[in-house]
This record gives C-alpha cells, sequence and structure tokens, in this order.
C-alpha cells in the first residue's frame, strides 16, 4: 500500500475520484490516466465498496463468484432487492470465475441447453453497456472440428437443432478450416479433420474483468460484497433457513442462495441434504506468449481439447477432467499428457512452445451433465450449482434465472428444466448421453 | 497395508494405487468407478429410495470410499479409501473383505 502524500491530497482536492463509500469513481479515461500517471497513481479506489456484514439480510448470497455476483446483481437491478449480501471466503476473483479458459458458446444440442446458452449469450454480447465496464468480449467464432463421417452427422444434427432456434452454426469444409486455422493438421493418419462447424458468435470473455464488473456493478446497486468472509455452516429453524455461521460469526436471513461450484454438496451437508453432484478437477493450461497464431476458439473431435489465445499471447487450452471425486486445486500428470498429446495431434506446430503454467479448479459435476437452478427441500434455501466446467459462459443468464427464482418464486422461462426434481421425474438433461456418472460428462 | 503407500503424494504426482492381485500400480491402468459407500435398495423399496441410490451422494471434503476398477491389470473390482483433498491412499480391499476406514472418518 502506498502512503498518502501530499500530491494525493492536493490531486483528490481538484478532482472528486471518491464516491461517498470510498469507491472510485469509475472514470478510467484517458484524461483520469494521464492525471493519475502524473501525481503518482495516488488517487486510484477500490471499484467496490469492501462491505462488513449486517446482522440480517432479506438474500444471503454464499459465493462471490461469476454466479453468484450475476445473481446479486440481477436481484438489485432486474427485481429492486438491495438488502443482499454476497459472502465470499477469499478475495473477489480467485476462484473458478478467475481460472477458466474463458469460452463463450451457445452450440449444444439438447433444445432446452440451447435456449438458456443463447440467452447467455445474447446478455454477454450486451455485458459491457449492463455493468459499464469493459470486459473484453471478442466474438471471434468457436469452431468443432470432425473426424469421422458418423461425427459429422451428429454435428450437423445439433448445427440443425440450433438453427431451428435462430442460433448461429455454419458448416466447413476442409480447405474453409485450413484456411480460417492454417496450423491444423487436416491429414493426421488416424484422425484426419473432415471438417467443423463455426458458431461466429462464439467467442472469449477477459474473465477477471467479468468478476471486477459485476462486483463493481452490484456493489453500486446496493448489494454488500463481504470478502474473507468463509460460510461454516448454514442454520435452520422448522425446517426454514435463518441465517448462516461465518468465520465472521452469525448473518442472518431469509433467503439463502448456494453458488459455491464444487463446494455445494459440502454446504448443503451441513443442512443434511445430498446433492446430485461430485466435484471433479479440471486442469486448464496457458503456453509463453507468442505471437498471434490463432483467432478463434478450437475444438479438437477426436480427444476432449480446446485452446484459444489470448489477447497477451499465451495459448490457453484445457481438456476433460481428472476423472475421479476431488476437492484438491491441482491435477495429475496423466491428464496432462492425455490433453498434450491431443492438442499436438491437432496442432502439431506448437510442438516448441513451451507450457507457462497449469492449474486446477473444483468443478460441480452434476449426475446429468447439467445445472442446477433450483429451490431445495429447505425453506428458503435456493441453489444455483452444478455447472460442469461450463460455468464460465452461463454467467449472466445464471444470474438473471436464480434472481428471477429467489424474487417471484417461480423459475424463470430459460431454467425452468434446471430444477432438482427432474432426476426424480426423469427429466434428465443428458447433453452427452453418459447416464448417472458426473465423471464421464 | 504397505508402508510405501501412506503417503500424501505430490502435487501433480499421479495416484499409486496398491492392487492386493498386481501390486502397486500408476492410475492410468484403473478406470474410476464412483462412490463405495451406497448400496442398492431393495426392489421393493420404493421410487424415492432408488431415485437417493442413482443420483445422490455425499461426495464428502475428505475420506471417500470408492471403486476403482483394474481394467489394464487382474481386472478385479477394488475398494480404495481415499482422500479427496490430500488423494492420500488408506487402503486397497477387495469387494468381499471389510472396508479398512480411518478413525476420524468413521
Amino acid at each position: 500500500m502506498r502512503e498518502p502524500t501530499t500530491n494525493v491530497k492536493i490531486q483528490l482536492k481538484r478532482t472528486p475520484n471518491v464516491r461517498s463509500d470510498g469507491t472510485d469513481s469509475g472514470d478510467y479515461g484517458l484524461l483520469r490516466l494521464l492525471r493519475e500517471g502524473i501525481f503518482g497513481h495516488g488517487g486510484w479506489r477500490p471499484a467496490w465498496h469492501k462491505a462488513q456484514p449486517r446482522a440480517h439480510y432479506r438474500v444471503l448470497v454464499i459465493g462471490g463468484g461469476g454466479q453468484g455476483l450475476a445473481t446479486a446483481h440481477a436481484l438489485a437491478t432486474l427485481h429492486g432487492i438491495t438488502d443482499v449480501a454476497v459472502l465470499e471466503k477469499g478475495p473477489i476473483g480467485l476462484g473458478n470465475v478467475g481460472r477458466n479458459t474463458t469460452i463463450i458458446r451457445s452450440n449444444y444440442f439438447h433444445p432446452d441447453n440451447v435456449r438458456f446458452y443463447e440467452h447467455s449469450l445474447q446478455l454477454w454480447e450486451q455485458l459491457e453497456r449492463t455493468l459499464n465496464f469493459n470486459v473484453m468480449v471478442s466474438q471471434r467464432g468457436t469452431l468443432n472440428l470432425f473426424h469421422t463421417e458418423a461425427q459429422r452427422d451428429l454435428f450437423t444434427r445439433r448445427a440443425n437443432g440450433m438453427r431451428l432456434q435462430d442460433v448461429d452454426a455454419v458448416p466447413l469444409d476442409r480447405k474453409e478450416v485450413k484456411s480460417l486455422v492454417p496450423l491444423v493438421d487436416l491429414d493426421h493418419g488416424r484422425f484426419p479433420v473432415l471438417g467443423g462447424f463455426l458458431q461466429p458468435r462464439g467467442g472469449t470473455v477477459r474473465h477477471d474483468a467479468v468478476a471486477w464488473g459485476y462486483a463493481r456493478a452490484a456493489s453500486r446497486a446496493g448489494v454488500d460484497i463481504v470478502e474473507h468472509c468463509e460460510v461454516r455452516r448454514i442454520v435452520t429453524a422448522g425446517g426454514r433457513v435463518t441465517g448462516v455461521e461465518t468465520t465472521q460469526g452469525f448473518i442472518g436471513a431469509d433467503i439463502v442462495c448456494l453458488a459455491v461450484a464444487g463446494h455445494s454438496s459440502t454446504l448443503a451437508s451441513t443442512v443434511g441434504l445430498q446433492l446430485p453432484i461430485e466435484s471433479h478437477v479440471l486442469q486448464a493450461f496457458v503456453t509463453e506468449a507468442i505471437k498471434p497464431v490463432l483467432d478463434v476458439v478450437l475444438t479438437y473431435g477426436a480427444g476432449h481439447f480446446y485452446i484459444s489465445q489470448s489477447d497477451k499471447g499465451g495459448l490457453v487450452f484445457g481438456g476433460h477432467i481428472d476423472g475421479y471425486n476431488t476437492y484438491g486445486q491441482r491435477g495429475t500428470l496423466p491428464m496432462a499428457e492425455e490433453v498434450a498429446a491431443a492438442g499436438l495431434t491437432l496442432l502439431p506446430g506448437l510442438g516448441r512452445v513451451r507450457v507457462l503454467r497449469q492449474w486446477g479448479g473444483v468443478m460441480d459435476m452434476s449426475m446429468d451433465g447439467s445445472p442446477l437452478i433450483s429451490r431445495t427441500p429447505i425453506e428458503g434455501l435456493y441453489l444455483n450449482g452444478g455447472w460442469c466446467y461450463g460455468g464460465f459462459k452461463a454467467i449472466p443468464a445464471g444470474g438473471v434465472a436464480t434472481a428471477h427464482l429467489i424474487a417471484t418464486g417461480e423459475p424463470h422461462a430459460i431454467a425452468r428444466h434446471m430444477d432438482l426434481d427432474r432426476f426424480a421425474d426423469g427429466r434428465l438433461i443428458d447433453e452427452r448421453g453418459a447416464g448417472p456418472y458426473p465423471w464421464a460428462h | 497395508m504397505n508402508a510405501a503407500q501412506a503417503r500424501i503424494p505430490g502435487p501433480t504426482e499421479m495416484l499409486r494405487i496398491q492392487c492386493p492381485h498386481c501390486g502397486c500400480r500408476d492410475e492410468t491402468e484403473f478406470r474410476y468407478r464412483g462412490d463405495a459407500s451406497i448400496s442398492r435398495p431393495l426392489a421393493d423399496a420404493g421410487e424415492a429410495a432408488f431415485v437417493h441410490y442413482v443420483y445422490h451422494r455425499n461426495n464428502p471434503k475428505g475420506w471417500h470410499v470408492e471403486w476403482w476398477l483394474h481394467v489394464s491389470g487382474c481386472r478385479a473390482v477394488l475398494r480404495v479409501v481415499r482422500h479427496t483433498v490430500t488423494h492420500e491412499i488408506h487402503s486397497v480391499t477387495l469387494p468381499q473383505e471389510p472396508v479398512d476406514i480411518p478413525w476420524e472418518a468413521r
């Protein structure tokens, strides 16, 4: 932390860059940059208010990741419920929202999933205006390659399903794939590329900015964002939620919403609730920065591999989950080897590029591979979870749908199918057709 | 239990499972088969019991009893007690043997 200097005081007097709650005015324009540069950058203030928890809230959202912040933001801005706090165990932005591969898309097979993720994609397209924050939405296109004729038929069926709902899907032949991604090896002996489907509106978003933008917008709308406040246990009385026990003491609430991804089961177990969720680890990798070589999000069809190039030049890629229950935020080498092998089969030119970092995040894998936005058997306890390593792209729609459920008591039209009861009713949304084996989704 | 096996694996170290038939083998020889603490209800147990059996899991942060199939070895199904944070393996037993759970998980 910088000690306040005389310069800063003069500068603060000159330009009121601090709002009444101590946060920054949010003027990030060129003149402000110049001024801060001249005066030693002492005038910047936090983007959101670092709130101390009050004794009671109408709604408590546990988890200050993308889904939790988006839920609180939607509650405040769409439903006028501002008596809301977001409890985050660490600092904002260091959970899964800052650890993913930043891809957005809506190229799903199941009609309900297409509708939900397409709604999310449309919200991404307006998000910078909604939040008044540059989250760097880059609709560079998502290209899924296929390698067999059977896979082409499957992808065609998926693309036709998408187009029936006015979602963009463009078939590409081998020549078009090569011209879009010159790095691709079309003629691999075992898995030649036969073509691909492009969703031009898919792409990437700067994940940290999403967390910061939502936190700032929610804070400005009146939501308390409480960092370093870990929830130990949910407290109930007579089958109803009354609050939560945290590291900062008891906080009362009429409604508690879980948005804690991989730790959904852990918190639900404090009220004796079992969820159709297992926690698994998904690894991601980033290479050293290189010159621009890849301007789409590319996925490999003969294995599980997806890659894009960040604005800094690093290639960001990942594959499948390691495949066993774990809360350890780290993956092991067998999956790293499998991902690297898939990557080099598709893009052999990357063989000499060095991997800079590897990390793992805990995923809430649901039993049918689709998310849960639902009430629970405990009155007043709501669940936003089961995102199965696909939660990032769903942040805007997940927040809107969860807030709608909390505020109106009715599920949002785009998330009607995402309830917990679907398992008992046999209404599974099994995108992969893998059955009740979370490690297979 | 093998003394060499009762240790916490390093950050990126793969799991090493002490198969009762084949000895200590890498995780790549095995196929994970999920929670071994659940058992199939009787046929007349009712729908709710079956929903619970098929879909609901404890998903503990701590000791987890789980099935691993030694698919590239003896093809036996093994019951492994593993810690889901440290990845430490406490015991590996055959299904017909009694399960050995650490005292703190009992």
